[in-house]
């Protein structure tokens, strides 16, 4: 199987994702996704310390909307499922579909930097500003922090469309998608710590 | 095992069971909130409890750890990365919960 492969000229290596050899190669890119878990972790650990100090302002139970909250996270898990399509489509070496998925991923990811945005409008018109209570600063530093990732992770997305239009489905262009792909859905476990830890006792 | 998955390939397979897993987890602490199903200390709990599960389904089928074929070095940097956050948040918790019983 691996030396069928082998001669086809994309020549993704045979065998479920290959981890081995890949995640090898990919190591100083999982070094920096724990970093970059380390530092979510603190910014957690800062909102949940000040996550009831109000200071007279809005309350969590008043500000979050839970189906908006679900909305945003069905959004996100589809788009991992389907940047997961993507890279099954990388690596039969179908060039056409796998555009199609990364597509889709970013219609999606996109979706739900809009649902965040239009809440955060939401809040700001109702005088919930960062400013404006404990909360709110650690609220929208958690939450923003986030938004930021996925915002520079449909950027990423996009370059990579670019280079697979403009190079095609090279080696080089395959492995930066693989990194990617740990990138995007490193972004949907950290969602899961903020729904959990953010918005659900909020609501409770 | 047979299953209606049967013969599908198996990267598929992998993708699909992660996301259905996914759906179940993330849809079982949202319906106890929306619904107010449980008291509000066993809801916290049930919530931590599957979110745990819910980051170790991602990584499983998501991400593609296993303790077989991930490199040893991989496994050793996510410890070594969770150790770091148990010290850190479970200490900045402990400290700043502690200093707030005590001023009150």
């Amino acid at each position: 199987m691996s030396a069928a492969s082998q001669s086809a000229p994309v020549a993704m290596p045979a065998g479920f994702l290959d981890t081995e050899r890949r995640s090898k190669r990919a190591l100083g890119f999982w070094v920096y996704l724990m970093s970059d878990a380390i530092i979510f972790a603190l910014v957690f650990a800062t909102y949940v310390v000040l996550s009831r100090n109000y200071a007279g302002g809005p309350t969590a139970a008043e500000l979050f909307d839970l189906k908006r909250t679900f909305g945003e996270t069905m959004l996100l898990l589809f788009s991992s499922a389907t940047f997961g399509f993507a890279t099954l489509a990388m690596l039969e070496g179908n060039r056409a579909r796998l555009l199609v998925w990364l597509v889709l991923t970013v219609a999606l990811g996109a979706g739900f930097v809009a649902l965040e945005i239009g809440e955060f409008l939401g809040m700001i018109e109702g005088g919930a500003t960062p400013d404006r209570s404990a909360f709110l600063s650690a609220f929208f530093t958690l939450v923003g922090l986030h938004g930021l990732h996925v915002s520079v992770g449909l950027v990423w997305i996009l370059v990579l469309m670019g280079q697979l239009l403009i190079k095609g489905l090279t080696r080089p262009v395959a492995s930066r998608l693989f990194r990617l792909g740990l990138f995007w859905h490193f972004l949907d476990i950290i969602w899961i710590g903020i729904f959990s830890v953010v918005y659900l006792p909020g609501v409770l | 095992m047979s299953n209606p998955t049967h013969g599908m390939a198996p990267g598929l397979r992998i993708y699909l069971t992660g996301f259905t897993l996914a759906l179940i987890l993330t849809a079982i602490p949202f319906g106890l909130v929306a619904f107010e199903i449980l008291p509000r200390t066993p809801a916290l709990l049930t919530i931590a409890v599957l979110a745990i599960v819910q980051v170790l389904v991602h990584l499983r089928y998501f991400l593609h750890l296993d303790l077989k074929h991930t490199p040893r070095e991989n496994l050793f940097a996510l410890l070594f990365a969770a150790f770091l956050i148990f010290i850190m948040v479970g200490g900045s918790l402990w400290i700043m919960f502690d200093l707030h019983h005590r001023m009150m």
